[in-house]
């Protein structure tokens, strides 16, 4: 007979929920959240009141506490809140797996709710929106970028990845490739705000400069309304419940020394993302996997560089070669690793990075509208620079 | 505002002032006398940037002021398009400078075209107004080499 805290228990997503994806979903961000938390609890098969963890990121608008009452749930044992913006979306999962290992919780919801575009939009300049200084919120891009014309995320990433793009000879027109599969992958993603809406080459050199001459508009993800929520639970029990449990086989975060959120200049080497090494390297020592092992992965992309530096960070290419591994095909569903299948933050939507979370799940299930059938799916790659995870089949 | 006015006014400035925290407050103080600071760990001498209040090398607490010498290099750069930047009249050059001392540091590059930019061009500091009477460093190519 073990004690609750002195167990460990293997980890699993039981359930995955989401709202549509829009532009202006008509109700209010915790009404977004609240659906999304439901369907996530009914894939699963899981009671709402047996929810016993709550955790989103910094910047959710929902309350927990609310939420939790919306939801009936009835003995909450755990709350947390996770910072970095998009960063947190794997980092849901890590902390949602950590209270499961550790015997803490047994049904932890995750969720991400926002009317991003018909609300508020981070792309907006802070002098006319309502960004605000505070912690867990990109403080240094607000501190040390605005003054200078730097004021939206598309103007901190392109600083972040020109030298990359510099050092390596990647051209606006080598990032296109990415765009265009990715929008081939919505496509035909019936959720995508973009389905059956493909672009071509021609059409993202066509598209306007957001920040010259890096990042056009094709470039950038979209800004959308909606919310995505996972259940996490112990694998023993997801193996009875409604869906086929999708382990996790391993997840954390990594913060370097001096690396920020996206305002992100201090660190000792610009071309490379010392996160997503961190996760890479973290994540290959708790799973004993190699890149070879994944069959998909899903790469934070709120700008299409971010999508090559990560891909570099976990091995699937050379220091420099994501530009030709995207080029070549690698990325298309027959190729070597497909990525961001669902169409990603480009193609489906922007819920911050939680929507391509679920995708994740879905390849593992086998359930993508965009499935992976060259290679049987056993395990998939959740990035979001600084955190990650590898989901798996049982 | 259509009054007119008897000499040419210098035009306010547009630039958005710096949101000034404690901890940074030193260094946005010096840059309205248009001096250009680091901060320096009093103890061990290593220098920090952004500013913060302990030294992550020896946790000290003791922080100096130090003048730095405002010559540096473009190490990345980029043009904001859209959304046009508030308070510029044209989209300005956003740079990352890496000062000679070896810290980095986000600010433009002033007097230099566009297509005219290019990595590692040396750089050297001068000042900015902005909006409630505050001044910031802003660097333009470098007079000598
Ligand atoms: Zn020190």
């Amino acid at each position: 007979m073990s004690r609750p805290g002195r167990t460990f228990t293997e980890a699993a997503i039981a359930g995955i929920g989401a709202t549509e994806f829009s532009k202006e979903s008509g109700r209010s961000e915790l009404q977004l959240a609240a659906e999304c938390s439901l369907a996530a609890c009914e894939d699963a098969g899981v009671n709402p009141a047996d929810i016993d963890g709550m955790i989103t990121f910094t910047i959710d608008n929902s309350d927990e506490v609310t939420l939790a009452r919306c939801l009936g749930v009835k003995d909450l044992a755990y709350t947390a809140r996770i910072p970095g913006g998009g960063a947190a979306a794997a980092a849901t999962i890590f902390q949602a797996m950590a209270l499961v290992n550790a015997g803490v919780c047994k049904n932890v919801l995750v969720w991400r709710a926002m009317n991003e575009r018909s609300q508020y939009r981070f792309g907006q300049n802070p002098a006319q929106g309502q960004m605000s200084y505070s912690a867990g919120n990109g403080t240094g891009s607000l501190l040390w970028c605005v003054p200078f014309g730097a004021m939206t995320p598309a103007s901190w990433g392109a600083l972040q990845t020109s030298r990359y793009m510099h050092t390596y000879g990647v051209s606006n027109r080598d990032l296109g490739y990415l765009a265009v599969q990715q929008r081939a992958y919505a496509a035909t993603n019936p959720k995508a705000w973009f389905y059956e809406k493909p672009i071509t080459l021609e059409d993202h050199q066509n598209s306007k400069w957001i920040q010259e001459p890096w990042l056009r508009l094709l470039d950038c993800c979209q800004e959308s309304d909606g919310g995505q929520a996972l259940l996490i639970t112990s694998l023993e029990r997801a193996r009875d419940l409604r869906q086929k449990p999708v382990k996790i086989s391993g997840a954390c975060q990594s913060i370097p020394y001096n690396v920020e959120v996206i305002s992100n200049y201090y660190h000792d080497d610009l071309t490379i993302m010392p996160e997503a090494w961190g996760t890479a390297k973290r994540l290959y020592a708790q799973t004993g996997m190699q890149p070879s092992d994944m069959q998909a992965a899903m790469l934070y992309e709120a700008f299409s560089p971010h999508a090559l530096m990560q891909l570099e960070a976990f091995g699937f290419c050379g220091k420099g070669e994501a530009k030709d591994f995207i080029k070549s095909g690698e990325i298309a569903i027959d190729g070597s690793l497909p990525i961001n299948t669902h169409g990603g933050l480009l193609g489906e939507a922007y819920i911050h990075g939680m929507n391509s979370m679920a995708e994740g799940v879905r390849q593992v299930r086998g359930t993508s509208v965009n499935q992976v059938k060259k290679r049987k799916v056993e395990n998939v790659l959740v990035s979001s620079g600084m955190a990650g995870a590898i989901l798996s089949a049982v | 505002m259509t009054e007119a006015t008897e000499a040419p006014a210098t035009p306010k400035p547009t630039r958005i002032a710096p949101i000034v925290t404690l901890d940074s407050k030193s260094f946005w103080d010096a840059a309205d006398r248009e001096e250009f600071v680091g901060q320096k760990c009093g103890d061990c001498g290593q220098f920090t940037f952004p500013p913060r209040p302990m030294c992550p090398h020896c946790h000290s607490l003791a922080r100096v002021e130090v003048k730095l010498s405002g010559y540096g290099t473009v190490h990345s750069y980029t043009i904001p398009r859209h959304p046009h930047p508030f308070g510029f009249k044209e989209a300005p050059v956003v740079a990352v400078i890496l000062l000679d001392e070896g810290i980095r540091f986000v600010s433009n590059v002033v007097g230099v075209t566009p297509e005219d930019m290019k990595f590692d061009m040396p750089v050297e500091v001068m000042f900015e107004p902005t909006m409630n009477q505050h001044k910031l460093p802003v660097f333009r190519p470098r007079s000598t080499r």
